[in-house]
């Protein structure tokens, strides 16, 4: 240090090192205790997948975001933060099931989904196809305009790709089922490669 | 825009466990630590968000630390259970208990401004608020604290410091 000031040699004695794995123990800690008050709103967590690392997160209702890793799990976090509160922690716990359910589905033990969901995240039009997306079965396809017709307004075959597109639960919410109606891909959140290793996977069960 | 709480967690709780070391011994930093992000996490949506985190982290830290020092004055024997708390761990250079025993030894004003300044770099504004009294009182306390540590504390830390 070039620009000494009073106090710098104190400073440094008093400012003792914190290791990694003090924080990781007291960081635990909290997230035990802010569990048993209620304090977190949203708890999240990453896991690896075939499809790359993916955010978990979740109220006390149930599941509410999967992210993929190119959508930016920072920007995500933020923008749960400002959607529905900003008392997020890393708090693995009460992501488990979740991550046990999804780790199956990419060994193929697992076809169908049984997590409470939070769609807090969607609106409108939106949430209603998504809710209905899961009618699509494992290893099924459905073109957009079939979404459309199934959610009784054939003509918003547009809004239903909107609402695949906007899908705050990939993955478990199967918005990858849905292709175009001449069977080419269409997008997809986490990307076309991604969206064609799901059908791969499906299809070879 | 607000931070989501985790972040406010990695960016400053080791700065908070090193203040509460410093004002309450390492003993009993991780506990103050621990109320303190809870306390934090509690009243986090009603934070301002143009607030120096920081200066409101340690604020709640030193009204923390003050409820351990109560509950420790009022049970002056210690109890027959050891508490599970991790004593002796990944304490701070165990070579420097002497330097710990003479900030322990530091009337608690000073202590507090000592680590409020020199541990968080609060300025002295900030300091006066969290301890009750003129910007003037906070920088004398803080410079009596460190002066005394300074006199007391022989070592390698002289060479390049004041006479």
């Amino acid at each position: 240090m070039n620009d000494i000031r009073p106090g710098d040699d104190m400073a440094a004695l008093l400012s003792t090192p914190v290791d990694a794995d003090t924080l990781g123990r007291l960081h635990r800690r909290l997230e035990q205790a802010a569990e048993r008050a209620d304090l977190i709103d949203v708890a999240y967590t990453t896991i690896d997948s075939p499809v790359g690392k993916l955010l978990l997160a979740a109220t006390p209702e149930g599941l509410v975001r999967v992210a993929y890793a190119r959508e930016d799990h920072d920007r995500v976090l933020e923008a749960l933060g400002r959607e529905l509160s900003p008392r997020i922690l890393r708090a693995p716990k009460r992501l488990d099931e979740s991550a046990r359910e999804i780790d199956e589905y990419f060994a193929k033990r697992r076809q169908v989904f049984d997590l409470r969901l939070d769609l807090s995240l969607s609106r409108g039009f939106r949430r209603l196809v998504q809710t209905h997306l899961p009618e699509i079965g494992y290893g099924q396809t459905r073109s957009y305009r079939d979404m459309a017709e199934l959610v009784g307004n054939p003509k918003a075959v547009r809004a239903v790709g909107t609402a695949c597109a906007t899908n705050p639960l990939p993955i478990v919410v199967p918005c990858h089922r849905v292709l175009r109606t001449d069977g080419t891909l269409g997008g997809y959140i986490g990307g076309l490669e991604a969206k064609t290793m799901l059908l791969n996977l499906e299809a070879a069960a | 825009m607000k931070q989501p709480f985790e972040n406010v967690v990695a960016q400053h709780g080791a700065t908070v466990l090193r203040v509460c070391r410093v004002v309450l011994g390492p003993h009993d930093a991780d506990d103050a630590w621990s109320e303190t992000f809870l306390s934090a996490m509690r009243a986090y949506p009603d934070l301002p968000e143009t607030a120096n985190v920081e200066a409101w982290l340690v604020t709640i830290a030193h009204r923390k630390a003050i409820d351990v020092l109560r509950v420790a004055k009022r049970s002056p024997l210690p109890v027959d259970e050891v508490p599970e708390a991790p004593t002796g761990r990944d304490i701070p250079d165990p070579g420097d208990a002497d330097l710990w025993a003479l900030v322990k030894g530091l009337p608690s004003k000073q202590r507090q401004a000592v680590a409020y300044r020199y541990v968080a770099g609060l300025a002295y504004a900030e300091i006066a608020e969290i301890l009750g009294g003129s910007v003037e009182a906070a920088r004398r306390a803080a410079a009596d604290g460190l002066k005394s540590l300074r006199k007391k504390y022989p070592g390698e830390i002289m060479k390049g410091a004041s006479s």
